[in-house]
């Protein structure tokens, strides 16, 4: 049934929000710690639990779904809603803190791929190229 | 005519909002494809009018809750309000497959922590130099150089203004533009040519809607290696943020 899904969602949501108040509390904060990522977490694991139980029905996973699919109207409508005149006055905050975060970003990942390549890899370029159609579907 | 449609939207605020979220998708994809010809994604340029519509709301009305000031236009508040946005932020959780993780492994690992912190550091950075100085500010607008998603997570957990909350929605919103459109220029000279170095960049790079649109426009064959690292990224990032990272702030910046 689908609202199991959705009933599901909301239990972890919830038990995220109390545990990160909870947190918050323990650690002498006035906030939520990590709420958001502990459901996650809760339902990834939940996830796993109905897969062995073999409970994971196409309808409780349409509850789950559906949510996910609304993730970016959602964000659309909470960007909507904000205090932008405000933060327009901010000055140019967004543009440095986004193009900077790129860029050490974009270095990282080359200094990244640069040491950890295995010399080994150069050969296995068939295999991984096998691969990577098996995980796009287009081969078996 | 002039009163039978203000309270029509009233007494269907959230159903209003439905079909007005739906408008703009529509016209962004509609932009996306033929004006940007698919290279900025359309989820992208939807923020973007949601943040340019909030700025005339807020023009317009004087309020502090962009286009939600608005009394027709005021069942936004709850669509885009915390509970709604969080509820359906862990949703998305329901499609990472841990398996599939563990392909990742190390690499993926690393390449995580340091998407995270990395961007974190300097977006609090610059935060602070624009003279930002209580950890809560700090460490939202930190939050949003990581992912669009992110950001207003950590702010609303920690009681953020919401001009900070905006300028964090932007920052991540102008990151993932910056990825979708600038990675085909940037891949051969950074090494991203195969899943290995896919995975790295997702992992690093985050937005998965700038990862996923970034690698389609180098290389469609990378683009499920770079969404296998950067789906964690978020969930990752909200778990972190509002914690670790505000907890690090709160003890470099004193209070």
């Amino acid at each position: 049934m689908t609202i199991y899904g959705v009933a599901l969602l909301a239990i972890c949501t919830l038990l995220g929000a109390l545990l990160g108040d909870v947190l918050g509390v323990g650690l002498g904060v006035k906030t939520n710690v990590g709420g958001v990522g502990i459901a996650m977490m809760l339902l990834m694991a939940g996830r796993i639990w109905l897969m062995r139980k073999g409970a994971l029905t196409h309808g409780l996973k349409l509850g789950i779904e559906f949510w996910a699919a609304l993730y970016i109207p959602i964000v659309v409508a909470m960007a909507a809603t904000q205090n932008v005149v405000a933060a327009v006055s901010g000055g140019p905050v967004v543009l440095i803190a986004g193009a900077g975060g790129v860029a050490i970003c974009l270095a990282a990942t080359a200094l990244l791929i640069r040491f950890s390549r295995p010399p080994i890899a150069r050969h296995n370029r068939a295999q991984e190229a096998h691969a990577a159609r098996v995980i796009s579907g287009a081969a078996e | 005519m002039n009163e039978i449609i203000p309270r029509l939207f009233n007494e269907h605020g959230l159903v209003a909002s439905f079909a007005l979220v739906g408008i703009v998708m529509w016209i962004s994809y509609q932009i996306s494809k033929h004006l940007t010809f698919g290279r900025i994604h359309g989820s992208a340029i939807a923020i973007v009018l949601g943040l340019i519509l909030a700025y005339f709301g807020g023009l317009a009305t004087g309020g502090k809750t962009g286009i939600a000031d608005i009394p027709l236009f005021a069942g936004m508040g709850l669509l885009g309000g915390a509970m709604l946005r969080d509820f359906a932020i862990v949703a998305t959780a329901f499609e990472v497959d841990v398996a599939e993780a563990k392909k990742a492994g190390l690499l993926g690992a690393i390449a995580l922590a340091l998407g995270t912190v990395l961007p974190f550091i300097f977006g609090a950075g610059v935060a602070f130099a624009f003279g930002y100085t209580d950890s809560v500010s700090i460490t939202t607008i930190g939050a949003g150089a990581i992912t669009y998603i992110v950001g207003p997570v950590t702010g609303s957990a920690l009681g953020a203004s919401s001009p900070v909350m905006a300028l964090s929605i932007a920052t991540g919103v102008f990151k993932a533009v910056l990825v979708m459109t600038g990675t085909p220029f940037v891949a051969r000279s950074i090494g991203l040519n195969d899943a290995r170095s896919a995975m790295a960049f997702g992992g690093l790079m985050g937005t998965v809607s700038g990862v996923t649109g970034g690698l389609a426009a180098t290389d469609p064959k990378l683009v499920p290696y770079g969404a296998l690292t950067a789906t964690f990224h978020s969930g990752l990032g909200c778990l972190v943020a509002p914690s670790l990272l505000y907890f690090a702030v709160r003890a470099i910046m004193g209070a």
